[in-house]
């Protein structure tokens, strides 16, 4: 499964970027570095909704006591924090140019700083405590406690008049960009769901083997995949 | 439920009362903190005057935090927690009566000072009295965040930077709200939706924060 995942990232990585760098019009006002968008804004969308579906499958750990979902959910944190990571520091390389500044302290950009903090806390947490059903449930609690900050993120750009410019996309009204454009971050968009399932289905099956290494079923499939 | 949240409360205050170190550590930590950045930044009153909220707020915030390891430790240590959790009274209230009590510790105290670090900032009186109130609306949420992450990491190792790491994104709102009232109304703009934000972020917490708080602490007693 994994493979077939990583696959299909690969070519939506190559067919997005294509079109983000080649097809795509140069923008108006922005020139050439707008092309960022194509790696920034799929990251930035991935790093909140990893932090949705990672919370959600801890809360079902919490609440059903069930052990793969609080594995699902442990693995998908650092490919979340990965994406926080991916999308701050392609904002920054994205600022020097058009704002004259790597860093401003703007709420979207402060927000996202902390999800950021959130992911590392989350990992930090589980990482300390020796008993694995413990881990999962205290960090599940942090995860929980935490989701307030992503609709923080969502809609700081409404709330706040802020630097960071409102979402050109939207599912209610037309976008306000050239189609190719469009095609190329929903592409990339696309790529950048399958690579974070591919790694974190990779990821689970190692928590799985780690945790579960006394088990029956385990050792007698051993060499199956 | 009422008798057990005040006796709480009570054997609290006095243990704090009889442990005076504890408070008055707290409150020179305060002084110290807030007193260095005048050596860090110079005595130019006027860069003061516009730092001064904000130094005060990052006090009060590293105050909570380093008293935060107090709230459930010792009593995790000793045991008595068990014994707080199999009391049978809700363990919402009790979590509640305790965080009130550590938030009366070293809480009060703070805003209490406040103001006096804040002349040394050579803050007007309006802005002393707001950063009172925003201190008196703010520790509380600093305490009750802060008791969750105290409770997810009883009896783990490295627990105090551990809690920090886990709070301090936390506390970030209420810092930027309470100190950004103060420094609104120093630019002559409209504090009331800081203010409001401020109500709310307290409302929500002593709403949600215990039911987190006890079921941290039931996972830790496992």
């Amino acid at each position: 499964m994994a493979v077939f995942f990583f696959l299909l990232a690969s070519i939506l990585t190559v067919w997005g970027l294509y079109v983000g760098f080649f097809v795509a019009p140069t923008d108006f006002q922005q020139g050439e570095s707008y092309r960022i968008i194509f790696i920034h804004v799929p990251a930035a969308w991935m790093s909140m909704l990893i932090y949705l579906i990672m919370s959600f499958w801890a809360a079902i750990g919490l609440i059903m006591n069930t052990r793969l979902s609080s594995m699902m959910a442990h693995a998908l944190a650092p490919t979340g924090a990965l994406m926080t990571f991916i999308a701050l520091w392609t904002g920054a390389f994205w600022g020097r140019p058009t704002w004259g500044a790597w860093w401003v302290w703007d709420a979207r950009l402060t927000s996202e700083l902390i999800l950021l903090f959130l992911y590392i806390g989350y990992m930090a947490l589980r990482a300390s405590i020796e008993d694995p059903r413990r881990a999962d449930r205290a960090s599940a609690i942090l995860a929980l406690v935490g989701i307030v900050n992503v609709p923080i993120i969502y809609f700081s750009v409404q709330w706040w008049n802020t630097l960071h410019q409102g979402a050109s996309v939207s599912l209610t009204k037309s976008p306000s960009m050239a189609t190719s454009m469009l095609t190329g971050m929903l592409v990339m968009a696309l790529a950048f769901w399958m690579y974070s399932i591919a790694v974190s289905l990779i990821r689970v099956r190692r928590i799985i083997r780690d945790r579960e290494a006394n088990a029956a079923w385990l050792s007698d499939s051993s060499g199956v995949q | 439920m009422y008798k057990a949240f005040i006796f709480i409360l009570r054997k609290e205050l006095l243990l704090a009362l009889r442990q005076k170190t504890d408070v008055v550590t707290v409150l020179f930590f305060f002084l110290i903190v807030s007193s260095l950045f005048p050596f860090a930044v110079g005595p130019d009153l006027n860069t003061l005057k516009i730092i001064g909220p904000g130094v005060v707020w990052v006090g009060a915030l590293l105050c909570s935090l380093l008293a935060l390891h107090r709230v459930f430790e010792t009593d995790f240590s000793d045991g008595s927690l068990e014994y707080l959790v199999l009391s049978g009274e809700p363990l919402t209230v009790l979590v509640l009566a305790k965080i009130g009590s550590h938030w009366l510790i070293t809480g009060l105290p703070v805003v209490i000072v406040a103001p006096l670090i804040g002349l040394q900032f050579g803050l007007s009186a309006g802005s002393l009295s707001l950063l009172l109130i925003t201190l008196l609306l703010g520790t509380p949420v600093l305490s009750l965040m802060g008791s969750i992450g105290a409770a997810l990491t009883l009896g783990v190792r490295g627990g105090a930077a551990l809690t920090s790491i886990l709070i301090l994104p936390f506390y970030v709102p209420v810092l930027i709200f309470g100190a950004g009232a103060v420094v609104a109304d120093l630019q002559g703009l409209s504090i009331e939706g800081h203010l409001s934000i401020l109500i709310a972020m307290l409302c929500l917490s002593v709403a949600l924060v215990p039911i987190a708080v006890a079921n941290a602490i039931k996972i830790a007693l496992e």
